[in-house]
Protein backbone atom coordinates (compact mmCIF):
# COMPACT_ATOMS: atom_id res chain seq x y z
CA UNK A 1 0.00 0.00 0.00
CA UNK A 2 0.83 3.39 -0.82
CA UNK A 3 -0.07 4.87 2.14
CA UNK A 4 3.32 6.07 3.52
CA UNK A 5 4.18 6.90 0.33
CA UNK A 6 4.15 10.50 0.51
CA UNK A 7 5.80 10.10 3.89
CA UNK A 8 8.47 9.03 2.70
CA UNK A 9 8.88 12.04 0.17
CA UNK A 10 8.44 14.30 2.90
CA UNK A 11 11.48 13.22 4.64
CA UNK A 12 13.61 12.78 1.58
CA UNK A 13 12.67 15.70 0.06
CA UNK A 14 10.79 18.41 1.48
CA UNK A 15 12.21 19.01 4.91
CA UNK A 16 15.63 18.22 3.86
CA UNK A 17 15.46 20.93 1.45
CA UNK A 18 13.73 23.35 4.05
CA UNK A 19 16.74 22.28 6.54
CA UNK A 20 19.71 22.66 4.06
CA UNK A 21 22.09 25.22 5.19
CA UNK A 22 22.13 28.77 3.48
CA UNK A 23 24.75 28.96 0.38
CA UNK A 24 27.79 30.33 1.60
CA UNK A 25 30.00 30.63 -1.06
CA UNK A 26 29.84 29.55 -4.58
CA UNK A 27 30.90 26.02 -4.58
CA UNK A 28 28.14 25.69 -1.50
CA UNK A 29 25.51 27.17 -3.97
CA UNK A 30 26.69 24.22 -6.56
CA UNK A 31 26.50 21.32 -4.39
CA UNK A 32 23.39 22.20 -2.60
CA UNK A 33 21.85 22.48 -6.40
CA UNK A 34 23.29 19.42 -7.19
CA UNK A 35 22.03 17.82 -4.21
CA UNK A 36 18.72 18.86 -4.69
CA UNK A 37 18.99 17.55 -8.54
CA UNK A 38 19.99 14.32 -7.44
CA UNK A 39 16.83 13.91 -4.74
CA UNK A 40 14.23 15.25 -7.07
CA UNK A 41 16.01 12.40 -9.72
CA UNK A 42 15.49 9.73 -6.63
CA UNK A 43 12.26 10.81 -6.04
CA UNK A 44 11.28 10.66 -9.50
CA UNK A 45 12.35 7.47 -10.08
CA UNK A 46 11.19 6.21 -6.73
CA UNK A 47 7.58 7.50 -7.55
CA UNK A 48 7.61 6.00 -11.50
CA UNK A 49 8.82 2.71 -9.96
CA UNK A 50 5.53 2.56 -7.50
CA UNK A 51 3.81 3.78 -10.37
CA UNK A 52 4.79 1.09 -12.86
CA UNK A 53 4.54 -1.40 -9.51
CA UNK A 54 1.04 -0.14 -9.03
CA UNK A 55 0.16 -0.74 -12.83
CA UNK A 56 1.22 -4.34 -13.12
CA UNK A 57 0.21 -5.55 -10.00
CA UNK A 58 -3.59 -4.04 -9.87
CA UNK A 59 -4.60 -4.04 -13.14
CA UNK A 60 -7.45 -6.29 -11.93
CA UNK A 61 -8.69 -4.69 -9.13
CA UNK A 62 -11.81 -2.47 -8.71
CA UNK A 63 -11.97 -2.47 -12.88
CA UNK A 64 -15.67 -0.60 -12.30
CA UNK A 65 -14.00 2.31 -10.65
CA UNK A 66 -10.77 2.96 -12.73
CA UNK A 67 -11.86 1.92 -15.98
CA UNK A 68 -14.29 5.01 -15.71
CA UNK A 69 -11.65 7.21 -15.05
CA UNK A 70 -9.43 5.94 -17.43
CA UNK A 71 -11.95 6.35 -19.97
CA UNK A 72 -12.19 10.03 -18.88
CA UNK A 73 -8.38 11.15 -18.27
CA UNK A 74 -8.23 9.65 -22.33
CA UNK A 75 -11.05 12.38 -23.01
CA UNK A 76 -9.51 15.23 -21.41
CA UNK A 77 -5.59 14.19 -22.18
CA UNK A 78 -6.93 12.79 -25.95
CA UNK A 79 -10.06 14.03 -27.26
CA UNK A 80 -10.87 16.89 -25.70
CA UNK A 81 -7.37 18.54 -27.22
CA UNK A 82 -8.43 17.67 -31.09
CA UNK A 83 -10.01 21.26 -31.84
CA UNK A 84 -6.69 22.38 -30.24
CA UNK A 85 -4.58 20.25 -32.21
CA UNK A 86 -6.43 20.65 -35.89
CA UNK A 87 -5.31 24.25 -35.37
CA UNK A 88 -1.92 23.23 -34.57
CA UNK A 89 -1.57 21.02 -37.19
CA UNK A 90 -3.03 23.78 -39.52
CA UNK A 91 -0.47 26.03 -38.68
CA UNK A 92 2.70 23.93 -38.41
CA UNK A 93 1.95 22.56 -41.99
CA UNK A 94 1.69 26.38 -43.14
CA UNK A 95 5.14 27.38 -40.94
CA UNK A 96 6.88 24.88 -41.38
CA UNK A 97 5.92 22.23 -44.08
CA UNK A 98 4.58 24.31 -46.62
CA UNK A 99 7.82 26.51 -46.54
CA UNK A 100 10.47 23.78 -46.66
CA UNK A 101 8.43 22.18 -49.75
CA UNK A 102 8.81 25.20 -51.45
CA UNK A 103 12.09 26.11 -51.21
CA UNK A 104 13.00 22.54 -51.59
CA UNK A 105 10.81 22.99 -54.76
CA UNK A 106 12.76 26.05 -55.65
CA UNK A 107 16.68 24.86 -55.22
CA UNK A 108 15.48 21.76 -56.87
CA UNK A 109 15.79 19.23 -53.93
CA UNK A 110 12.41 17.81 -54.39
CA UNK A 111 13.37 14.61 -53.88
CA UNK A 112 14.45 15.18 -50.35
CA UNK A 113 11.04 16.14 -49.43
CA UNK A 114 9.98 12.70 -48.15
CA UNK A 115 13.04 12.08 -45.90
CA UNK A 116 13.08 15.63 -44.71
CA UNK A 117 9.57 15.52 -43.46
CA UNK A 118 10.12 11.95 -42.11
CA UNK A 119 13.12 13.87 -39.86
CA UNK A 120 11.45 16.92 -38.92
CA UNK A 121 7.30 16.25 -38.55
CA UNK A 122 7.62 12.36 -37.48
CA UNK A 123 10.33 12.06 -35.68
CA UNK A 124 10.71 15.36 -34.10
CA UNK A 125 8.47 17.89 -34.60
CA UNK A 126 5.51 15.93 -34.15
CA UNK A 127 5.92 13.93 -30.80
CA UNK A 128 8.13 17.07 -28.96
CA UNK A 129 5.19 19.17 -30.11
CA UNK A 130 2.56 17.68 -29.09
CA UNK A 131 4.69 16.40 -25.62
CA UNK A 132 4.66 19.91 -24.83
CA UNK A 133 0.77 21.16 -25.78
CA UNK A 134 -0.24 18.38 -23.31
CA UNK A 135 2.49 18.97 -20.69
CA UNK A 136 1.00 22.21 -20.68
CA UNK A 137 -2.60 21.67 -20.97
CA UNK A 138 -2.97 18.88 -18.57
CA UNK A 139 -0.05 18.53 -17.29
CA UNK A 140 -0.32 21.51 -15.41
CA UNK A 141 -3.68 20.43 -14.48
CA UNK A 142 -2.71 17.18 -12.68
CA UNK A 143 -0.65 19.12 -10.26
CA UNK A 144 -3.06 21.47 -9.49
CA UNK A 145 -5.81 19.14 -8.90
CA UNK A 146 -3.95 16.54 -7.28
CA UNK A 147 -1.95 19.71 -4.44
CA UNK A 148 -5.34 20.75 -3.91
CA UNK A 149 -6.50 17.23 -3.49
CA UNK A 150 -3.09 16.79 -1.31
CA UNK A 151 -3.35 20.26 0.76
CA UNK A 152 -7.02 19.72 1.65
CA UNK A 153 -6.38 16.15 3.08
CA UNK A 154 -8.08 14.20 0.06
CA UNK A 155 -5.42 12.10 -0.03
CA UNK A 156 -5.31 11.12 3.83
CA UNK A 157 -9.08 10.44 3.25
CA UNK A 158 -8.12 7.92 0.52
CA UNK A 159 -6.08 6.26 2.80
CA UNK A 160 -8.38 6.19 5.83
CA UNK A 161 -10.83 4.11 3.31
CA UNK A 162 -8.31 1.39 2.44
CA UNK A 163 -7.98 3.03 -1.03
CA UNK A 164 -4.42 2.98 -2.72
CA UNK A 165 -4.27 7.13 -3.88
CA UNK A 166 -1.89 5.93 -6.45
CA UNK A 167 -3.91 3.20 -8.02
CA UNK A 168 -6.65 5.90 -8.22
CA UNK A 169 -5.76 9.40 -8.79
CA UNK A 170 -2.04 8.39 -10.65
CA UNK A 171 -2.47 5.35 -12.80
CA UNK A 172 -5.88 6.74 -14.92
CA UNK A 173 -3.74 9.82 -15.58
CA UNK A 174 -0.55 7.90 -16.37
CA UNK A 175 -2.44 5.41 -18.83
CA UNK A 176 -5.01 8.28 -20.52
CA UNK A 177 -1.65 10.86 -21.03
CA UNK A 178 0.18 7.76 -22.69
CA UNK A 179 -3.02 6.68 -25.21
CA UNK A 180 -3.33 10.94 -25.44
CA UNK A 181 0.00 11.73 -26.66
CA UNK A 182 0.56 8.88 -28.77
CA UNK A 183 -3.21 9.56 -30.42
CA UNK A 184 -2.67 12.82 -30.59
CA UNK A 185 0.94 12.50 -32.13
CA UNK A 186 -0.25 10.40 -34.65
CA UNK A 187 -3.01 12.68 -35.67
CA UNK A 188 -1.11 15.90 -35.59
CA UNK A 189 1.68 14.46 -37.89
CA UNK A 190 -1.27 13.47 -40.28
CA UNK A 191 -3.10 16.37 -40.13
CA UNK A 192 0.36 18.33 -40.58
CA UNK A 193 1.58 16.90 -43.63
CA UNK A 194 -1.44 16.92 -45.07
CA UNK A 195 -1.84 20.95 -44.52
CA UNK A 196 1.25 21.39 -45.29
CA UNK A 197 0.87 19.79 -48.64
CA UNK A 198 -1.87 21.82 -49.55
CA UNK A 199 -0.34 24.75 -48.62
CA UNK A 200 2.50 24.03 -51.40
CA UNK A 201 0.08 23.25 -53.41
CA UNK A 202 -0.96 26.94 -52.97
CA UNK A 203 2.42 27.92 -53.60
CA UNK A 204 2.46 26.34 -57.37
CA UNK A 205 4.91 23.73 -56.01
CA UNK A 206 4.83 21.06 -59.00
CA UNK A 207 3.99 18.04 -57.37
CA UNK A 208 0.78 15.89 -57.17
CA UNK A 209 -0.75 14.64 -54.03
CA UNK A 210 0.38 11.02 -55.26
CA UNK A 211 3.75 11.85 -55.42
CA UNK A 212 4.08 13.27 -51.84
CA UNK A 213 2.21 10.52 -50.51
CA UNK A 214 5.00 8.10 -52.14
CA UNK A 215 7.70 9.66 -51.28
CA UNK A 216 7.34 9.77 -47.36
CA UNK A 217 5.95 6.78 -47.43
CA UNK A 218 9.19 5.23 -49.13
CA UNK A 219 11.12 7.35 -46.40
CA UNK A 220 9.20 6.11 -43.60
CA UNK A 221 10.78 2.57 -42.44
CA UNK A 222 9.34 0.05 -39.75
CA UNK A 223 11.96 1.77 -37.13
CA UNK A 224 10.26 5.40 -37.73
CA UNK A 225 7.14 3.36 -36.59
CA UNK A 226 8.23 1.45 -33.65
CA UNK A 227 10.28 4.41 -32.46
CA UNK A 228 7.17 6.69 -32.57
CA UNK A 229 5.33 4.30 -30.68
CA UNK A 230 8.00 3.86 -28.24
CA UNK A 231 8.76 8.00 -27.38
CA UNK A 232 5.55 9.38 -27.47
CA UNK A 233 4.91 6.18 -24.77
CA UNK A 234 7.52 7.34 -22.54
CA UNK A 235 6.80 10.78 -23.26
CA UNK A 236 3.30 10.56 -21.68
CA UNK A 237 4.72 8.35 -18.99
CA UNK A 238 7.18 10.91 -18.28
CA UNK A 239 4.99 13.51 -18.05
CA UNK A 240 2.33 11.83 -16.28
CA UNK A 241 4.64 11.22 -13.64
CA UNK A 242 6.84 14.50 -13.10
CA UNK A 243 3.36 16.33 -12.78
CA UNK A 244 1.53 13.69 -10.87
CA UNK A 245 4.63 13.27 -8.33
CA UNK A 246 4.60 17.00 -8.05
CA UNK A 247 1.36 17.26 -6.81
CA UNK A 248 0.81 14.07 -4.78
CA UNK A 249 3.95 13.04 -3.31
CA UNK A 250 4.77 16.09 -1.80
CA UNK A 251 3.50 17.80 1.35
CA UNK A 252 1.87 21.19 0.07
CA UNK A 253 -0.26 23.79 0.97
CA UNK A 254 -3.08 25.65 -1.08
CA UNK A 255 -0.74 28.51 -1.83
CA UNK A 256 2.11 26.38 -3.46
CA UNK A 257 -0.03 24.59 -5.49
CA UNK A 258 0.68 27.62 -8.17
CA UNK A 259 3.85 27.32 -7.94
CA UNK A 260 4.81 23.96 -7.46
CA UNK A 261 2.77 23.86 -11.26
CA UNK A 262 5.09 26.08 -12.62
CA UNK A 263 8.21 24.12 -11.36
CA UNK A 264 6.60 20.86 -12.27
CA UNK A 265 6.02 22.07 -15.75
CA UNK A 266 9.90 23.29 -15.83
CA UNK A 267 10.90 19.69 -14.88
CA UNK A 268 8.45 17.94 -17.43
CA UNK A 269 9.78 20.57 -20.41
CA UNK A 270 13.69 19.10 -19.23
CA UNK A 271 12.60 15.55 -19.06
CA UNK A 272 10.97 15.93 -22.79
CA UNK A 273 14.04 17.49 -24.33
CA UNK A 274 15.83 14.55 -22.31
CA UNK A 275 14.04 12.12 -23.66
CA UNK A 276 13.96 13.49 -27.15
CA UNK A 277 17.63 13.55 -27.27
CA UNK A 278 18.00 9.49 -26.46
CA UNK A 279 15.55 8.53 -28.96
CA UNK A 280 17.86 10.91 -31.26
CA UNK A 281 20.49 8.69 -30.54
CA UNK A 282 19.04 5.68 -30.47
CA UNK A 283 17.94 6.62 -34.70
CA UNK A 284 21.62 7.13 -35.11
CA UNK A 285 22.89 3.95 -33.39
CA UNK A 286 19.71 2.23 -35.35
CA UNK B 1 -16.24 -16.32 21.84
CA UNK B 2 -15.93 -13.91 18.26
CA UNK B 3 -12.62 -12.86 17.02
CA UNK B 4 -14.03 -9.22 18.08
CA UNK B 5 -14.37 -10.31 21.64
CA UNK B 6 -11.05 -12.46 21.74
CA UNK B 7 -8.58 -9.39 21.29
CA UNK B 8 -9.45 -5.93 22.12
CA UNK B 9 -10.94 -3.74 19.26
CA UNK B 10 -7.40 -0.95 19.89
CA UNK B 11 -4.80 -1.54 22.10
CA UNK B 12 -1.63 0.51 22.55
CA UNK B 13 1.50 -0.53 24.55
CA UNK B 14 3.99 2.20 24.72
CA UNK B 15 3.23 4.05 21.65
CA UNK B 16 4.64 7.50 20.98
CA UNK B 17 2.34 9.34 18.38
CA UNK B 18 4.19 11.36 16.25
CA UNK B 19 2.95 14.69 13.64
CA UNK B 20 1.46 13.24 10.96
CA UNK B 21 2.76 16.19 9.02
CA UNK B 22 6.11 15.77 10.27
CA UNK B 23 6.97 12.01 11.61
CA UNK B 24 10.24 13.22 13.53
CA UNK B 25 7.60 15.81 16.30
CA UNK B 26 6.44 14.06 18.87
CA UNK B 27 2.95 14.65 19.79
CA UNK B 28 1.95 12.12 22.66
CA UNK B 29 4.32 10.03 24.89
CA UNK B 30 3.93 6.58 25.96
CA UNK B 31 0.20 5.42 25.22
CA UNK B 32 -0.84 2.71 27.46
CA UNK B 33 -4.65 2.32 26.03
CA UNK B 34 -6.91 -0.66 25.27
CA UNK B 35 -10.29 -0.17 23.76
CA UNK B 36 -12.47 -3.17 24.21
CA UNK B 37 -15.28 -4.00 21.22
CA UNK B 38 -18.00 -2.13 21.82
CA UNK B 39 -17.02 0.83 24.06
CA UNK B 40 -17.51 4.16 23.40
CA UNK B 41 -14.61 6.47 24.57
CA UNK B 42 -14.22 10.46 24.26
CA UNK B 43 -10.45 11.50 24.06
CA UNK B 44 -10.55 15.24 25.67
CA UNK B 45 -7.96 17.39 24.75
CA UNK B 46 -7.22 21.08 23.80
CA UNK B 47 -6.30 22.21 20.53
CA UNK B 48 -2.89 20.93 18.87
CA UNK B 49 -3.10 18.40 21.76
CA UNK B 50 -2.51 15.48 19.11
CA UNK B 51 -6.10 14.08 19.30
CA UNK B 52 -5.58 14.04 15.39
CA UNK B 53 -2.82 12.62 15.37
CA UNK B 54 -3.57 9.51 17.64
CA UNK B 55 -6.91 9.09 15.91
CA UNK B 56 -4.93 8.86 12.83
CA UNK B 57 -2.36 6.30 14.19
CA UNK B 58 -5.41 4.34 15.17
CA UNK B 59 -7.15 4.28 11.78
CA UNK B 60 -3.73 3.11 10.13
CA UNK B 61 -2.72 6.47 8.33
CA UNK B 62 1.06 6.69 9.77
CA UNK B 63 3.14 3.70 12.19
CA UNK B 64 3.66 4.51 15.97
CA UNK B 65 6.94 6.45 16.78
CA UNK B 66 7.59 3.23 18.87
CA UNK B 67 5.69 0.43 20.63
CA UNK B 68 3.06 -1.34 19.50
CA UNK B 69 -0.73 -0.90 18.48
CA UNK B 70 -2.87 -3.00 17.33
CA UNK B 71 -6.45 -3.41 16.05
CA UNK B 72 -7.85 -6.64 16.82
CA UNK B 73 -4.86 -7.91 17.75
CA UNK B 74 -3.44 -7.38 14.64
CA UNK B 75 0.04 -5.06 15.05
CA UNK B 76 -0.38 -1.96 13.20
CA UNK B 77 2.94 -2.13 12.03
CA UNK B 78 3.11 -5.53 10.30
CA UNK B 79 -0.22 -4.93 8.02
CA UNK B 80 1.81 -5.24 5.28
CA UNK B 81 -0.77 -6.48 2.45
CA UNK B 82 -3.31 -7.39 4.70
CA UNK B 83 -3.06 -3.47 5.60
CA UNK B 84 -6.26 -2.51 3.02
CA UNK B 85 -8.52 -5.31 4.65
CA UNK B 86 -7.65 -4.25 8.19
CA UNK B 87 -8.33 -0.26 7.53
CA UNK B 88 -11.73 -1.30 6.07
CA UNK B 89 -12.98 -2.07 9.58
CA UNK B 90 -12.14 1.09 10.83
CA UNK B 91 -14.31 4.11 9.58
CA UNK B 92 -12.88 7.66 9.84
CA UNK B 93 -14.34 10.84 9.88
CA UNK B 94 -12.20 13.86 9.69
CA UNK B 95 -12.71 17.05 11.20
CA UNK B 96 -13.28 18.88 8.36
CA UNK B 97 -15.22 15.84 6.24
CA UNK B 98 -12.52 15.44 3.54
CA UNK B 99 -15.16 14.77 1.12
CA UNK B 100 -13.96 14.48 -2.93
CA UNK B 101 -14.25 17.86 -4.08
CA UNK B 102 -14.47 16.24 -7.56
CA UNK B 103 -17.50 13.59 -6.46
CA UNK B 104 -20.66 14.50 -5.82
CA UNK B 105 -22.09 13.42 -2.38
CA UNK B 106 -23.20 10.17 -3.15
CA UNK B 107 -20.55 9.23 -5.61
CA UNK B 108 -18.38 9.86 -2.49
CA UNK B 109 -20.13 7.96 -0.41
CA UNK B 110 -20.80 5.34 -3.20
CA UNK B 111 -16.61 4.81 -3.67
CA UNK B 112 -14.99 3.14 -1.21
CA UNK B 113 -18.22 0.33 -1.54
CA UNK B 114 -18.02 0.19 -5.77
CA UNK B 115 -13.80 0.45 -5.24
CA UNK B 116 -13.42 -2.19 -2.51
CA UNK B 117 -16.26 -4.74 -4.58
CA UNK B 118 -15.78 -3.68 -7.66
CA UNK B 119 -19.35 -2.56 -8.02
CA UNK B 120 -20.91 -0.18 -11.12
CA UNK B 121 -22.31 3.08 -9.84
CA UNK B 122 -25.79 1.49 -10.90
CA UNK B 123 -25.13 -1.59 -8.63
CA UNK B 124 -24.20 0.41 -5.64
CA UNK B 125 -26.99 2.83 -5.73
CA UNK B 126 -29.55 0.93 -3.70
CA UNK B 127 -27.12 0.94 -0.91
CA UNK B 128 -25.99 4.28 -0.90
CA UNK B 129 -29.69 5.74 -1.50
CA UNK B 130 -31.03 3.85 1.85
CA UNK B 131 -27.66 5.47 3.65
CA UNK B 132 -28.20 8.77 2.12
CA UNK B 133 -32.22 8.49 3.03
CA UNK B 134 -31.22 7.70 6.81
CA UNK B 135 -28.67 10.64 7.45
CA UNK B 136 -31.36 12.68 5.63
CA UNK B 137 -28.78 13.53 2.59
CA UNK B 138 -31.15 12.55 0.00
CA UNK B 139 -31.80 15.97 -1.50
CA UNK B 140 -27.48 16.64 -1.34
CA UNK B 141 -27.30 13.55 -3.83
CA UNK B 142 -26.17 14.74 -6.49
CA UNK B 143 -24.20 18.31 -5.65
CA UNK B 144 -20.51 18.83 -5.17
CA UNK B 145 -19.09 18.93 -1.54
CA UNK B 146 -18.19 23.01 -2.15
CA UNK B 147 -22.06 23.82 -2.58
CA UNK B 148 -23.60 22.38 0.63
CA UNK B 149 -23.37 23.42 3.89
CA UNK B 150 -20.29 22.48 6.02
CA UNK B 151 -23.39 20.76 8.66
CA UNK B 152 -24.07 18.20 6.12
CA UNK B 153 -20.89 17.59 4.37
CA UNK B 154 -19.82 16.49 7.58
CA UNK B 155 -23.05 14.14 7.86
CA UNK B 156 -21.71 13.30 3.88
CA UNK B 157 -18.28 12.42 5.34
CA UNK B 158 -20.04 10.31 8.19
CA UNK B 159 -22.09 7.85 5.62
CA UNK B 160 -19.02 7.72 3.56
CA UNK B 161 -17.27 6.10 6.81
CA UNK B 162 -20.20 3.92 7.56
CA UNK B 163 -20.59 2.28 3.89
CA UNK B 164 -17.95 0.17 4.35
CA UNK B 165 -19.73 -1.26 8.05
CA UNK B 166 -16.11 -0.86 9.81
CA UNK B 167 -16.35 -2.53 12.60
CA UNK B 168 -14.47 1.19 14.53
CA UNK B 169 -15.61 4.43 14.35
CA UNK B 170 -13.40 7.02 14.53
CA UNK B 171 -14.48 10.90 14.86
CA UNK B 172 -12.34 14.02 14.86
CA UNK B 173 -14.13 16.37 16.41
CA UNK B 174 -17.24 15.95 15.05
CA UNK B 175 -19.56 18.51 16.33
CA UNK B 176 -17.03 20.99 15.67
CA UNK B 177 -18.90 24.04 14.07
CA UNK B 178 -22.16 22.49 13.94
CA UNK B 179 -25.65 24.10 14.64
CA UNK B 180 -27.13 23.27 17.56
CA UNK B 181 -29.56 20.73 15.71
CA UNK B 182 -27.08 18.62 14.13
CA UNK B 183 -25.47 18.18 16.97
CA UNK B 184 -28.36 16.72 18.91
CA UNK B 185 -28.55 14.51 15.57
CA UNK B 186 -25.16 13.63 15.69
CA UNK B 187 -25.55 12.64 19.63
CA UNK B 188 -28.19 10.71 19.05
CA UNK B 189 -27.06 9.11 15.48
CA UNK B 190 -24.03 7.88 17.28
CA UNK B 191 -25.41 6.68 20.38
CA UNK B 192 -27.55 4.42 18.02
CA UNK B 193 -24.71 3.34 16.24
CA UNK B 194 -22.58 2.57 19.54
CA UNK B 195 -25.64 0.08 20.43
CA UNK B 196 -26.14 -1.30 16.57
CA UNK B 197 -28.18 -4.23 15.83
CA UNK B 198 -26.55 -7.48 17.09
CA UNK B 199 -23.37 -6.11 16.89
CA UNK B 200 -22.33 -2.87 18.38
CA UNK B 201 -19.85 -1.09 17.04
CA UNK B 202 -16.62 0.44 18.96
CA UNK B 203 -16.96 4.57 18.67
CA UNK B 204 -13.88 6.67 19.69
CA UNK B 205 -14.22 10.53 19.64
CA UNK B 206 -11.81 13.14 19.59
CA UNK B 207 -13.41 16.25 21.22
CA UNK B 208 -12.39 19.52 22.43
CA UNK B 209 -15.30 20.07 24.85
CA UNK B 210 -16.12 16.99 26.77
CA UNK B 211 -19.65 18.20 28.19
CA UNK B 212 -22.20 17.27 24.70
CA UNK B 213 -20.59 13.74 25.39
CA UNK B 214 -21.68 13.38 29.40
CA UNK B 215 -23.05 10.11 29.85
CA UNK B 216 -22.37 7.30 32.75
CA UNK B 217 -21.75 4.86 29.82
CA UNK B 218 -19.48 6.26 27.82
CA UNK B 219 -15.57 6.39 28.49
CA UNK B 220 -13.14 9.58 28.91
CA UNK B 221 -9.74 9.85 28.38
CA UNK B 222 -7.42 12.94 28.27
CA UNK B 223 -4.32 14.64 26.05
CA UNK B 224 -2.47 17.04 28.05
CA UNK B 225 0.75 18.17 27.63
CA UNK B 226 2.10 15.07 25.30
CA UNK B 227 0.34 12.84 28.15
CA UNK B 228 -3.10 10.13 27.31
CA UNK B 229 -4.78 9.29 30.86
CA UNK B 230 -7.08 6.98 30.89
CA UNK B 231 -9.94 8.88 33.23
CA UNK B 232 -13.25 6.38 33.10
CA UNK B 233 -16.51 7.55 33.30
CA UNK B 234 -18.33 11.13 33.51
CA UNK B 235 -18.33 10.71 37.31
CA UNK B 236 -14.69 10.60 37.78
CA UNK B 237 -13.96 13.18 34.97
CA UNK B 238 -15.94 15.58 37.51
CA UNK B 239 -14.37 14.53 40.26
CA UNK B 240 -10.71 14.29 38.82
CA UNK B 241 -8.21 16.26 39.90
CA UNK B 242 -6.25 16.24 37.01
CA UNK B 243 -4.89 19.65 36.26
CA UNK B 244 -6.24 19.13 32.22
CA UNK B 245 -9.17 17.82 33.03
CA UNK B 246 -10.22 20.97 35.08
CA UNK B 247 -8.99 23.30 32.14
CA UNK B 248 -10.90 21.63 29.24
CA UNK B 249 -13.85 21.94 31.85
CA UNK B 250 -13.17 25.55 32.92
CA UNK B 251 -12.87 26.42 29.20
CA UNK B 252 -16.24 25.30 28.71
CA UNK B 253 -17.76 26.74 31.86
CA UNK B 254 -16.26 30.41 30.27
CA UNK B 255 -17.78 30.27 26.72
CA UNK B 256 -21.15 28.94 28.43
CA UNK B 257 -20.87 32.47 30.86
Amino acid sequence: MRGNLARTFELTNTQLFRRAPLPRSYTDFLGRKLFLFLLTVQGLGAFALITLGVILKKSGVAKNVIRPRIRQEIARAGVALLPMFSFVALALGFLVIGQTVSVLAKVGAISYLGSTMVIVVVRELGPLLTAVLVLARVGTANVIELGTARALGEVEALEALGIDPVHYLIVPRVIGMVLGIFSLTVYLIIGALASGYLFAFLQDVPMTPGDYFKQITESLGWLDFALLALKTITFGFFIAVVTCYHGLAQPLRLEEVSRVAVRAVTQGVIVCVLIDALFIVLYLVA
Amino acid sequence: MSENQKFPAIEMRGVNVTAMRDASFLVVEDVNWSVAAGEFWVIGGQEHSGKSDLLMLAAGLMPPGSGSCKLFGSDLGSFGEAEPTQRRRVGLVFQGAQLFSQLTVAENIALPLRYHKNLTGTDAAAEVKSLLDLMELAPLADVTPANVAANWRQRAALARALILKPEILLLDDPLAGLGARHRQWWLRFLDQLARGHGQPLTIVVAADDLHPWKSEWRKFALLHEKKFAALGSWNQVETSDHPGVKELLAVHLETTI
